[in-house]
């Protein structure tokens, strides 16, 4: 590795060069064991059997262990014991602890032969007893068989005296575990050796059937751990996570006419996109979520007005498709209206912020803190503020203080130091607490979380966090969740945390995204109009063959949750707009992907729905509200001239297909998306449009 | 007798139970199994656990072999789902037990402690992402990038990102340590 250039060639010769030979004792060792196990599993020891006989289906646990049973039926009355026995030998750790290191045990003594055993083990219920010291006595029992020694009269030895390593039957007939191990892991063995014990006298039941995972985690951790101290497995640096799915594929209007989506007006992908773009580098393409990329930017939508008994007004467009001339695309725009900013209801915001050591960096803390006093000057003398931090323990860092008082809420904003670990749970329980004590009637409350990465810890089961914030979504309170910096964002979590709990995400990774995210959108961000928005559009079989939608891959719904009230869906903040794309082929257009069914002949019938494309519905919840109301209508098949804000939504819709390497697009390329997207910039009064067009140029460049 | 016959036979063989041609694949394949197992942990004592984990658990998950993948794209499939649990143990373990910046910490020493004898290349990869490590392991074992997408069950694409994104932290760890 002195040359400069990173050549793969280089690299695979150096590894090479590196690549050890493996153990040859190891190694066959491994080998002999494998076919054992492999022989017992076919329930014979025999050698060889015609390749053309059907196998026994079964799994090498299952069957041995069917043998176990079957074999000592006149004594199951022991179950616990021949549970336990069966735990040591059939489970990879169980054979471990009864081995011990592999390479420090002489192969010879090692080996286990499974048709030996199962007498033996038959032989165990006969021992059986209630107390410890007997359990023991049938594990020692066993292991004797290992030598191939019958039990007889096993005496069992302290099982801490180490001995010294011989391969010798004389030495075997000492039935405890360490006689055949060397005096170096004798004591290391020991332990685990007590450990199996007691383990075996315990639950071993549980962990062995339907098992608790984190004690056999942890029982596979001390395996590894003892004998593997040398040689600390790598881990990550980098352990970022993207919650993405492959690409919507395409649907045959005849087989599959109805296509549900909840709505999304997160951002984070885009954010994200941009910073790994501005720090030279593709985005990662699990990364892409391209219904996202199109929802960050402000569209000039028409807006609801007094006539609308939505919140929202839906505007659709059939149109050419830029990247196919043999298909169409059909842009969905929802414009949420936009209530005026001083007719608000009071507002109640809890920061909850991450202060592990991890935020100490400019791009975490520092921005969260400057972030946050810029939305402090756009709010309302009513409005009221706390903040949280976890890190180790979570504790409140500002009572509930009014907005006016800007001195006390800089200060303490001020006084926000990183250190620690993290602790999520804490922090939000008490972030919700909090929100709740400071709700009264017809205020809106929202926690607002910034943190730069996981924080799992303290919860065994990763899922609890967020059945914690689907709980705490029936209180009313909203959660927003604000990443971060990068090298550990756990964007899925993010994702997950705000899909459950009536909010949104957003990746801040400047000053000016935190201006658009907390001040421009103040209101949309923090004022939902709509809940649990979802959208379901019903194609025409007699005018489109397929359709697929473009991006919304995480936020698929299936068809019966449209009206299930119960199923959760996005929020639609006010003045924010909800845009979807379906690129949909007209039946007879030679760009069909799926050619069609022989027996599902068309009968060439005409009906009423000729000039119908489709059919749209749309179902949201007042904020607040249990029960949904719909709305809905017919798509005209006519294409029509698209405005400028469809064409540039189809332009980023094209760029995030670009990013992802997906193979929609044909020859279409940045070139095209760059000509698409610069003429249709519209009035771009914050220069969101332009710093997208540089962004293609400059993804165009890294892709060369 | 039956080195002609190609692993996909003797792999549908032994799933059908032929001890012979169990034997033989495992013969076959251990060494390039081990390789692999090497790229995948950076350490020889890990790899021989893994590797004996593998081979120990293959007389199961043969019956699942269907013969519509090569055996050895198939067996690096079964090599880095053994190396995924593996790390996903370790790691909950100990972040369970200690909390993740405890855990950082911890292991920021560890790599410094062996650092030193250890070659560059396998302190480079530790730095690397599991799944950026896993393409890199397999790449670097003269798969095609296509293979390695079918073994990790993501897209062609994803892949050629993944390499390229190895190429230049490893790039970027080597300029940083030259400057030091």
């Amino acid at each position: 590795m002195t040359s400069d250039d990173m050549d793969l060639n280089d690299l695979k010769r150096a590894m090479e060069a590196a690549t050890p030979a493996p153990d040859a004792a190891r190694k066959a060792e491994t080998l002999a064991r494998s076919q054992e196990i492999f022989a017992s599993a076919q329930g014979s020891l025999q050698a060889t059997r015609q390749s053309s006989d059907p196998s026994p289906k079964k799994g090498f646990f299952r069957g041995a262990f069917d043998m176990l049973l079957t074999r000592t039926t006149g004594a199951l009355t022991a179950t616990t014991a021949l549970v336990a026995v069966g735990f040591l030998f059939l489970s990879p750790q169980g054979q471990d602890l009864l081995r011990g290191p592999q390479s420090l045990v002489d192969p010879g003594v090692s080996e286990v032969d499974f048709e030996e055993l199962v007498p033996e083990s038959g032989s165990v219920p006969a021992a059986q007893a209630d107390t410890v010291p007997d359990r023991r006595e049938q594990e020692t029992d066993v292991v004797a068989t290992d030598g191939d020694i019958a039990p007889e009269a096993p005496s069992p030895a302290p099982v801490q005296q180490p001995r010294a390593m011989t391969g010798a039957p004389n030495d075997v007939q000492q039935p405890a575990l360490p006689g055949v191990l060397s005096p170096e892991i004798g004591s290391a063995f020991d332990t685990i050796g007590a450990l199996a014990l007691e383990e075996a006298a315990g639950g071993t039941i549980t962990q062995f059937g339907n098992g608790n995972a984190a004690v056999i985690q942890q029982e596979g951790r001390i395996a590894t751990g003892l004998f593997n101290d040398a040689a600390p497995a790598p881990q990550p640096a980098n352990t970022e996570e993207f919650a993405n799915a492959d690409d919507n594929p395409v649907q045959v209007v005849a087989e599959n006419p109805v296509s549900t989506f909840s709505s999304d007006v997160d951002t984070a992908a885009y954010s994200l996109l941009r910073s790994s773009l501005n720090r030279g580098q593709l985005p990662n393409p699990d990364a892409i979520r391209i219904e996202e990329m199109m929802n960050y930017f402000p569209y000039d939508l028409p807006a609801p007005d007094a006539g609308d008994v939505s919140p929202f007004r839906p505007t659709v467009e059939v149109f050419q498709t830029p990247w196919n001339p043999d298909t169409q695309l059909v842009h969905i725009g929802i414009q949420g209206e936009l209530p005026a900013i001083e007719d608000r209801p009071p507002l109640n915001l809890v920061f909850l912020i991450d202060t592990s050591g991890s935020m100490n960096d400019p791009a975490k803390l520092p921005l969260l803190i400057q972030s946050f006093r810029l939305m402090l000057d756009r709010l309302n003398p009513e409005d009221q503020v706390a903040i949280v931090t976890y890190a180790g323990n979570a504790g409140v860092a500002l009572e509930p203080t009014s907005a006016s008082d800007t001195a006390t809420i800089s200060a303490a904003l001020t006084a926000l130091q990183a250190g620690g670990s993290t602790n999520g749970v804490g922090g939000l329980q008490a972030a919700y607490d909090l929100a709740a004590e400071m709700t009264d009637d017809g205020e809106v409350s929202r926690v607002l979380l910034a943190t730069d990465g996981d924080f799992n810890v303290g919860i065994s089961d990763p899922t609890a966090l967020e059945d914690y914030i689907s709980e705490q979504r029936e209180t009313g309170i909203y959660l927003s969740v604000l990443g971060f910096g990068r090298g550990n964002l756990q964007d899925d979590t993010m994702q997950a945390l705000a899909q459950n709990g009536n909010g949104t995400a957003a990746y801040i990774d400047t000053l000016h995204e935190a201006q658009r995210v907390l001040v421009d959108q103040l209101a949309g961000a923090l004022f939902p109009i709509a809940d649990d928005l979802k959208i379901q559009v019903e194609f025409n079989p007699e005018v489109i063959a397929e359709y697929r939608l473009i991006g919304y891959e995480t936020r698929g719904l299936a068809r019966e949750d449209f009206a299930n009230d119960a199923v959760d869906a996005g929020e639609l903040g006010a003045g924010h707009s909800v845009t979807a794309i379906y690129e949909v082929t007209p039946v007879g257009s030679p760009a069909t992907l799926v050619a069609p069914l022989r027996y599902a002949a068309d009968d060439g019938a005409e009906t009423e729905f000729g000039d119908e494309l489709g059919f749209i519905s749309l179902r949201w919840k007042e904020p607040g509200e249990d029960e949904s109301t719909l709305v809905d209508f017919a798509i005209p098949t006519a294409p029509v001239d698209p405005g400028s804000e469809a064409q540039f939504a189809a332009a980023i819709a094209g760029f995030g297909q670009l990013l992802r390497g997906n193979e929609f697009l044909g020859d279409w390329g940045y070139d095209e998306a760059i000509a698409l997207a610069n003429a249709n910039r519209g009035e771009d009064e914050f220069g969101y449009r332009q710093e997208a067009v540089q962004l293609m140029r400059l993804a165009q460049s890294l892709s060369r | 007798m039956r080195m002609d016959v190609s692993d996909e036979d003797l792999a549908l063989a032994a799933a059908g139970g032929d001890a012979t041609a169990f034997e033989l694949l495992l013969a076959r394949v251990y060494d390039r199994l081990f390789g692999l197992c090497f790229r995948l942990t950076g350490a020889k004592v890990e790899a021989e656990d893994l590797t004996q984990d593998i081979c120990l658990a293959l007389p199961g998950k043969l019956a699942g072999y269907r013969g519509d993948a090569k055996v050895t794209t198939w067996l690096y499939r079964v090599a880095v789902n053994a190396a995924t649990d593996r790390r996903r143990r370790a790691a909950s373990y100990s972040r369970a037990a200690d909390g993740w910046a405890d855990w950082e910490a911890d292991r920021q020493k560890t790599v410094a402690e062996t650092a030193e004898g250890v070659d560059w290349l396998y302190r480079a990869m530790a730095g690397l992402s599991p799944s950026l490590r896993d393409t890199l392991a397999l790449v670097l074992d003269d798969v095609t990038q296509a293979q390695a997408a079918e073994i990790l069950g993501v897209s062609e694409g994803t892949i050629a990102w993944r390499v390229s994104e190895a190429k230049r932290m490893l790039r970027e760890m080597k300029t940083r340590e030259e400057a030091q």
